[in-house]
C-alpha cells in the first residue's frame, strides 16, 4: 500500500497534459477538447481515490504520512527538496477535490453554451455549435486550475504550496475575466488578481521569515513544523524596538503574515472585496474556484501549518486573537450584507465569504478539526449550491430567449413585452435597480421548483445543509463542531458572533430559496424556465448526497456514534506531538445551533415563504430602512478603496513618471549634456580667441561633436546628479591619483 | 584546471568575428540573412557544448587560455569560464540566434551592415563574459558599444540620434571611471589579472583607514561604470530612450545580455576583489535596488508606449539584480557576517546560504529576464511591425483576432511578473530570499514592486491591447509582417513563432525545473563566498 500512495504526485499530471494538449493540439474542435478536459480529471480522480481511501483504511494512517522527493533546488550549501506528501489531511482534501473537479466538468461541458452577450454574426460557426465561441480555452483553463489544486494538496513544502497556490490564481483571474468582451468581467478580473496579490506578497514576506529563522532553514513541511524549531520560533523575538511588533515572539509575526495569504485567498475582510466580483466568471468556475476548491485552499493553508499555528496560540495568543476576530468579523459582516443582496449568485458569494470566516474563525480559536471539517462539507454544499444557481441562471436565460423569440413572432404582443433585443428599462425600486431582463436577478425568479425540479430539490438540500438543519445535514455538523470548540474554550465572543452568522445564514438561504423556488413566477421567463440539461442536472444529483451524509462521519462521539473523523485526524495530531482537544458535551452550543438554524429558517420562510408578489418591495428593506441600504451597498468599501488606495497609487505612477522623464532624472541628464556641450563652445572659443590658428583640428573636432550634441537637446535645464558624478571623477583624478602614484 | 578544450573559448569568441568579415565581403541580401543565420548556429552549438562539458560539481575556471598578449603592459590574452559566465554564454548566444533570425525577416535597409554590426556585437558580448583579463576585459566592453550606437542610430526610430548619442556618452562616462579604477588596480597589484588581482587583495596591508579610503574610491569606479550599464537607478534614463528607439533585435540585445554585462562586472570584479569596500557600501547598493524595483514598476504603470513600458520594466527588474548583490556584499567579510548573525538570531551557516541564494537570484534574474524581455520586445516587435504604433490606447481585443499572439504574450508577461511555474518566479523567489534574511526592510519595500509589476502587466498590457472587443475604427492602417496591406491584426507569422517559441519553452522549463540552471549559478556562487572568506578571515 506503502508503495501505491508514493503516485500521490502524479495527480496533477492528467489535468495539466490535458492543459497542454488542448492548447496544443485540439483547440480547434471544441467536443474533443471538452473529452480531453474530463478525461484528464477522471484520470485524476481514479488515482485520487484509491489513495484517499487507502489512506482512511490503513490503521493509524495519521502517524504514517507518506513523502517522497522528486528533486532538488540547489541553495548554496543546502538545497529544497521538490516532493509530494499524502497525510490526514492531504488525503481528505484529495478526496473532496478530485471528486468535486469531476462534477465540475461535467457540469461545465454542458453549461458553456454560447453567451447571450455576444452576436451571433460575429461568431457563426460557435453560435451554430451552440457553444461558447472559446469553449475549448475554458476547457484547457480549467484543466490548467485542476492541476495547480491538485498540486497544492500534494505539495511536500509550503514554497511548491505556494506555486500552486499562485498557478489558482493566474487560472482564477483568467476565469473570471473569460468573457472579457464585458467591461465589468475584465475589471473583476484584475482585481482579484490584484487584491489577492497583495495578500500573497505580505504571506511570501512570512514565508521568507519562515524559511530563514527556521532550524534547518528550510520550508519543508516536515522539517519546519516539527515541535522543536516551532519551539525554538517562539522563543526569538523580533530585532526591532517598533511599537507593536517589537518583543513580539517571532513565531506570533510569521504567523499573521502568513495568514495574509488566507485573508486575500479565501477573500477575508479586509480584502473580500474581489469575490463577489468575481461572480462575472461562468457559473461552474464560481462553483469550483470561488467555493469548492481555491478559496478553501486559503483555509487548507492555516489546517496545513496548524503546528505553527497551535504554537502561536500558546506563544503570540495575540495574534490568533487576530486571526478569529478577522474570521468572526467577516462571518458576521459578509452574512449581514448577502440579507440584501438580489444576485443569486452574488448572495451565494457572500455566504462563501462568511462560510470562509467560519473557517477561519475556527483555526483563531484552536479548533483545527472542526475547520477541516467545516471545509469538506461546505465545499460539498456551496458547490451543489453554486452548480444549482448556474442551472436557474440557464433556464431563466432560455426563459428570457423564449419570450423574445415569442414577441417576434407576434408583435401585436410586442409593446406588453420589453423591446425584442433592445436593452430594457431599468426600474428604480427602494430595494434596488432591477433590470426586468437580468436572468441572476432573483426579483424575476419565483415558482422555479415546479419548472426546474432536479436543480430546485437539490438546491433546496445544499440551502438546508448551508443553514445547518439539524441532525440531517452536514452543514448542522460541521458547524455545531466549531460552535462547541467555541464554547468549550470560553471564547464567548466567537461563540455569539458565530452563532448570530448562522442565524442571518439561514435565514438568506431560506429567503433565496424563497425568492427563486417558491411561490409563483413574477415574470413570464420564469414562467418559461425549462429544467437544464442532463449534464448539468446530473453533477447536481450526485453531489446532493454529500451534502447530506458527509456530516455523519463527524458526528460527535457523545451521541453514540464514534467519531470516524475525529479519530482519523487524531494520530495525525499526536503524531506532530500535540494534544487533541475533546470539546465536552454542552446543551448550550447544541441548543443554540438547533435554534438559530431552525429560527433563521422559519423566520426566513415567514417572510419569503411565498416569494414576493410582483412589484413588492422587500419587507426586511422597509423594517430595516437605511441600515438595509447600507448592507445592500455592501457598507460602500469598494467605493472607498476606490477613492483612496487606487487613486492614490495612480496618482503616484503618474508623479513619478513626471519626476522621471520631466521634472528630475532626465532633465538632469540633459541638463549635463548641454554643459558638456558649452564646455566644447568655450573651448572652441576660447581655442579661436587665444590659441587660434595651433589647434584648429581639435576646435574642429570639438565643435562637431558639440553641434552633433546640440541636435539632440530640447530645452529643459536642471543640474545635480550628474553634476556630481563628473565632479566626482574630477576629485577622484586630483586625490586618488598622487596617492596612488606615491606607492609605485 | 584541467587543459581540456582549450579551443572551445576562442572559437565562440572569434568565429562572430570572421562571420563579419564574410558578411563584409559578400553583396547580396539573401546571402547575408541565410549566411548569418547558418554562422551564428555555430557559436550557439558550441555554447550548448560549453554547458554540456563544463564540469559545474568540480566548478572553478574551466577551458582556461592563457597567452601573452601587450608586454609592455603585463597583459595578458587570459579567457575562462566558470559557473557564473557559461550560463551567461549560453543566454548570449541563443539571444544572438534568434534576434538574427528575427532581423532576417524584418531588416530591409543597408541589410550588409546591419548584420555586420550585429556579429561584431555578439563578439564583444562573448568577450566581455570570457575576460580574465582587465585590458582584454575593458576592450571588449568598449568594442560592445560601437554596433549598439550604430544599430540604435541608423536603424532606429524617430528619435533615435538622441538616444543613440545618449546611450554612447552615458556608458562611455562610466567606461572612464571603470577604467580609473582598472588603473588604480593595476597601480597596486602589479598585476591586469583579474582572477591574481583578487588574489593579491589589493589595499589589505595599508592601514586600515587608507585602505577603507582607496578601496571606497576604487569601489566607485567601478560603480559607476557597472551601475550605469545595469542600469541602477537614478543612472537610468538612457535606457528607456535607448530601448524605444532602437529595432526590435536592438533592444532584444540590449535589454537581454547587454544590461546583464554591469551586473556580470560587479560579480566578476567588483565583489572578489573589493570584499571590504562592497561590504562598507553594500547598503548603498541595496538602497538603489530596492529603489529601481519599485520605482520602475510605478513608473510603468504610467507609460503610453509599450515599448517603452517594457523598457522601464527592464529597470524595475535589473533593481532585483542589485538588490541580490548588495545584499551579498553585504556579508562578505568576517564583520558583516557577524553583524547579519548577531542582529538577526541567525547561525552561519543561515547567512552564508542566504548571501549565495542572494547571487543565485541576482544572477538567475540575469538569465531570466534576458529570455522575458527577450521575449517581450520581441513581441512589441510583432505588434509593431503590424500597426506601425506602439500607442496602447489604440489597441484592444487583440485576443481574439491573433490567439497565437496573446497566448505568447501571456505567458511571457506572466513568467515578468514572476507568476510561480515560469521562469521569473524562481529568480524573484530566491533574491528576496537572500535578501530577507541580510536587509529585510529594503527587501520588504522592494516587495511593494512585486505588486505594481501585476498591475503594469495585467492593467497596462493585456488588458489594453487583449481584452475588450476589438474596435476596427480606433487603427485604420494595418499591414502584415512582410508589409502588405491587412484589412486588421493577422496572427504571427511562422518565422517570429520560430523566433518566440524557444524563448517561451524557456520560460517553462526554468519555471518548473531551475536546477538546471542552478547548478551552474549556485556552483559559481558558493565558490566566490567561499573563496572571499578565505582569502580575508
Amino acid at each position: 500500500m506503502e508503495g501505491f500512495l508514493n503516485l500521490a504526485w502524479l495527480a496533477p499530471v492528467p489535468p495539466f497534459l490535458a492543459f497542454l494538449a488542448i492548447v496544443l493540439f485540439t483547440n480547434r474542435n471544441k467536443t474533443v477538447s471538452a473529452l480531453v478536459a474530463i478525461g484528464g480529471a477522471v484520470i485524476s480522480f481514479l488515482l485520487s481515490w484509491p489513495i484517499a481511501f487507502a489512506a482512511f483504511g490503513a490503521e493509524h494512517f495519521g502517524a504514517h504520512p507518506v513523502e517522497g522527493q522528486l528533486f532538488s533546488i540547489p541553495t548554496g550549501n543546502s538545497a529544497i527538496h521538490v516532493g509530494y506528501l499524502v497525510d490526514a489531511p492531504s488525503a481528505l482534501m484529495l478526496f473532496m477535490v478530485s471528486f468535486l473537479l469531476v462534477m465540475i466538468f461535467v457540469y461545465a461541458s454542458g453549461y458553456m453554451t454560447f453567451p447571450h452577450h455576444l452576436s451571433v454574426a460575429d461568431y457563426p460557426l460557435a453560435a451554430s455549435q451552440g457553444k461558447d465561441p472559446r469553449y475549448s480555452r475554458f476547457m484547457a483553463y480549467i484543466s490548467l486550475f485542476a492541476t495547480g489544486m491538485m498540486g497544492l494538496v500534494v505539495s511536500n513544502s509550503l514554497i511548491t504550496f505556494f506555486i500552486f497556490w499562485e498557478v489558482m490564481g493566474l487560472c482564477s483571474y483568467l476565469l473570471i475575466g473569460f468573457w472579457y468582451e464585458k467591461a465589468s468581467a475584465r475589471a473583476a478580473s484584475i482585481k482579484a488578481f490584484m487584491t489577492t496579490r497583495v495578500g500573497d506578497v505580505i504571506m511570501l514576506i512570512g514565508m521568507m521569515m519562515l524559511y530563514i529563522y527556521s532550524e534547518p532553514s528550510s520550508l519543508m513541511f516536515s522539517e519546519m513544523l516539527n515541535v522543536h524549531n516551532l519551539e525554538h520560533l517562539a522563543e526569538l523575538s523580533m530585532p526591532t524596538n517598533w511599537a507593536v511588533i517589537g518583543g513580539l515572539p517571532i513565531i506570533g509575526i510569521i504567523s499573521v503574515l502568513i495568514f495574509f495569504g488566507t485573508i486575500g485567498k479565501s477573500a477575508q475582510f479586509p480584502l473580500h472585496v474581489w469575490l463577489p466580483d468575481a461572480m462575472e466568471g461562468p457559473t461552474p468556475v464560481s462553483a469550483m474556484i470561488h467555493a469548492a476548491t481555491m478559496v478553501s485552499a486559503g483555509v487548507f493553508l492555516l489546517i496545513r501549518l496548524y503546528p505553527l499555528y497551535a504554537v502561536t496560540l500558546e506563544a503570540a495568543p495575540a495574534a490568533m486573537q487576530f486571526v478569529a476576530f478577522i474570521g468572526g468579523f467577516t462571518a458576521l459582516f459578509a452574512a449581514t450584507i448577502a440579507v440584501a443582496q438580489w444576485d443569486i449568485k452574488r448572495v451565494l458569494a457572500y455566504s462563501t465569504i462568511s462560510q470562509l470566516g467560519y473557517m477561519v474563525a475556527a483555526i483563531g480559536i484552536g479548533a483545527f478539526p472542526a475547520a477541516l471539517f467545516h471545509l469538506l462539507t461546505h465545499a460539498f454544499f456551496k458547490a451543489l449550491l453554486f452548480l444549482g444557481s448556474g442551472s436557474v441562471i440557464h433556464g431563466v436565460e432560455h426563459g428570457l430567449h423564449h419570450v423574445h423569440e415569442h414577441s417576434h413572432g407576434h408583435d401585436a404582443h410586442g409593446d406588453e413585452h420589453g423591446h425584442g433585443h433592445h436593452a430594457p428599462a431599468l426600474i428604480q425600486r427602494p430595494d434596488g435597480v432591477l433590470n426586468p431582463e437580468d436572468a441572476q436577478d432573483m426579483r424575476n425568479m419565483g415558482g422555479l421548483l415546479e419548472r426546474m425540479p432536479r436543480t430546485g430539490w437539490t438546491f433546496i438540500i445544499g440551502g438546508l445543509a448551508l443553514s445547518g438543519f439539524p441532525l440531517l445535514t452536514a452543514g448542522f455538523w460541521s458547524k455545531d463542531e466549531i460552535l462547541s470548540f467555541a464554547w468549550d474554550g470560553g471564547n464567548t465572543i466567537v461563540f455569539w458572533t458565530l452563532a448570530l452568522a448562522a442565524f442571518l445564514t439561514a435565514f438568506y438561504t431560506m429567503r433565496q430559496i424563497g425568492m427563486t423556488f417558491l411561490g409563483a413566477p413574477r415574470t413570464e421567463m420564469a414562467e418559461h424556465t425549462p429544467e437544464s440539461v442532463p449534464t448539468m442536472t446530473w453533477p447536481l444529483l450526485l453531489i446532493a448526497p454529500f451534502a447530506i451524509f458527509l456530516g455523519w462521519v463527524g458526528i460527535p462521539g457523545w451521541f453514540g456514534i464514534p467519531n470516524w473523523l475525529e479519530g482519523f485526524l487524531e494520530h495525525h495530531i499526536e503524531y506532530n506531538q500535540f494534544h487533541v482537544a475533546h470539546p465536552h458535551f454542552s446543551f448550550v452550543p447544541l441548543s443554540v445551533s438547533l435554534i438559530v438554524a431552525l429560527g433563521g429558517l422559519a423566520v426566513g420562510y415567514m417572510v419569503y415563504g411565498q416569494g414576493l408578489r410582483e412589484g413588492e418591495v422587500d419587507p426586511v428593506r422597509k423594517l430595516l430602512g437605511p441600515i438595509w441600504v447600507v448592507f445592500h451597498n455592501k457598507y460602500y468599501i469598494d467605493e472607498l478603496y476606490q477613492y483612496t488606495i487606487i487613486t492614490f497609487t495612480l496618482l503616484l505612477t503618474n508623479l513619478l513618471y513626471l519626476v522621471d522623464a520631466k521634472w528630475v532624472i532626465d532633465p538632469i541628464v540633459n541638463a549635463v549634456g548641454r554643459f558638456g556641450v558649452w564646455l566644447a563652445q568655450v573651448g572652441a572659443a576660447f581655442d579661436r580667441l587665444i590659441v587660434d590658428g595651433l589647434v584648429n583640428g581639435v576646435a574642429a573636432v570639438t565643435n562637431l561633436f558639440g553641434g552633433w550634441l546640440r541636435n539632440t537637446q530640447d530645452g529643459k535645464v536642471q543640474v545635480y546628479l550628474m553634476v556630481v558624478a563628473v565632479s566626482m571623477m574630477v576629485w577622484l583624478l586630483l586625490r586618488a591619483m598622487p596617492i596612488l602614484l606615491t606607492l609605485v | 584546471m584541467e587543459s581540456q578544450n582549450v579551443w572551445l573559448l576562442p572559437v565562440i569568441l572569434f568565429w562572430p568575428a570572421v562571420s563579419a568579415i564574410f558578411v563584409l565581403f559578400s553583396n547580396n541580401d539573401r546571402l547575408i540573412k541565410w549566411g548569418s543565420i547558418v554562422a551564428s548556429l555555430v557559436p550557439l552549438i558550441l555554447s550548448i557544448y560549453l554547458m554540456s562539458a563544463y564540469d559545474y560539481t568540480a566548478g572553478g575556471m574551466q577551458f582556461e587560455v592563457r597567452a601573452p598578449w601587450i608586454e609592455s603592459l603585463n597583459a595578458s590574452f587570459h579567457l575562462g569560464a566558470d559557473g557564473l559566465s557559461v550560463p551567461l554564454i549560453f543566454l548570449t548566444a541563443v539571444l544572438s540566434t534568434l534576434s538574427i533570425y528575427y532581423s532576417a525577416g524584418t531588416i530591409r535597409m543597408r541589410v550588409k551592415e546591419y548584420f555586420c554590426m550585429f556579429h561584431l556585437l555578439m563578439m564583444s558580448m562573448f568577450g566581455v563574459f570570457m575576460a580574465l583579463d582587465y585590458v582584454l576585459f575593458y576592450v571588449f566592453w568598449e568594442i560592445s558599444l560601437v554596433p549598439m550606437y550604430l544599430l540604435i542610430g541608423i536603424w532606429g526610430g524617430a528619435n533615435r540620434n538622441y538616444a543613440a548619442i545618449k546611450f554612447f556618452i552615458y556608458t562611455l562616462i562610466g567606461s572612464v571611471a571603470m577604467l580609473l579604477a582598472i588603473l588604480a588596480i593595476y597601480f597596486v597589484t602589479g598585476t591586469f589579472d583579474i582572477i591574481d588581482a583578487a588574489a593579491a587583495k589589493p589595499f589589505a596591508d595599508f592601514p586600515p583607514d587608507r585602505a577603507l579610503l582607496l578601496g571606497s574610491l576604487v569601489f566607485w569606479g567601478f560603480f559607476f561604470g557597472f551601475a550605469f550599464k545595469v542600469p541602477s537607478f537614478p543612472f537610468h534614463t538612457w535606457l528607456p530612450d535607448a530601448h524605444t528607439e532602437a529595432p526590435t533585435a536592438g533592444s532584444v540585445i540590449l535589454a537581454g545580455v547587454l544590461l546583464k554585462l554591469g551586473a556580470y562586472g560587479f560579480l566578476r570584479i567588483v565583489l572578489p576583489t573589493l570584499p571590504v569596500a562592497s561590504q562598507y557600501w553594500s547598503q548603498w547598493v541595496v538602497a538603489l535596488g530596492a529603489i529601481a524595483i519599485v520605482y520602475g514598476a510605478f513608473v510603468c504603470v504610467a507609460q503610453t508606449d509599450l515599448k517603452r513600458l517594457i523598457a522601464y520594466s527592464s529597470v524595475s527588474h535589473m533593481g532585483y539584480v542589485m538588490l541580490g548583490i548588495g545584499a551579498a556584499a553585504n556579508v562578505l567579510t568576517p564583520e558583516g557576517q557577524k553583524a547579519a548573525m548577531e542582529t538577526f538570531n541567525l547561525s552561519q551557516q543561515t547567512v552564508m546560504d542566504s548571501a549565495a541564494m542572494a547571487i543565485n537570484g541576482a544572477t538567475l534574474q540575469m538569465f531570466n529576464h534576458g529570455i522575458i524581455t527577450g521575449a517581450l520586445f520581441l513581441l512589441v516587435g510583432v505588434i509593431y511591425e503590424r500597426a506601425h504604433t506602439r500607442d496602447l490606447s489604440l489597441f484592444g481585443g487583440l485576443s481574439t483576432k491573433t490567439p497565437h499572439y496573446y497566448g505568447l504574450m501571456m505567458v511571457a508577461g506572466f513568467a515578468s511578473l514572476g507568476l510561480p511555474g515560469l521562469a521569473g518566479f524562481w529568480a524573484e523567489f530566491f533574491t528576496f530570499r537572500g535578501a530577507f534574511a541580510i536587509v529585510p526592510y529594503w527587501a520588504a519595500f522592494g516587495a511593494i514592486g512585486i505588486v505594481m509589476t501585476a498591475v503594469y502587466i495585467l492593467w497596462r498590457i493585456i488588458q489594453n491591447v487583449f481584452l475588450g472587443e476589438y474596435d476596427p475604427h480606433k487603427l485604420h492602417h494595418w499591414t502584415t509582417v512582410y508589409g502588405e496591406e491587412a484589412d486588421g491584426p493577422t496572427d504571427m507569422a511562422l518565422f517570429e513563432k520560430i523566433t518566440l517559441w524557444p524563448l517561451v519553452i524557456g520560460m517553462f522549463v526554468l519555471g518548473i525545473y531551475p536546477t538546471f540552471i542552478l547548478n551552474y549559478f549556485n556552483g559559481s556562487a558558493v565558490s566566490i563566498l567561499a573563496y572571499i572568506q578565505s582569502l580575508y578571515s
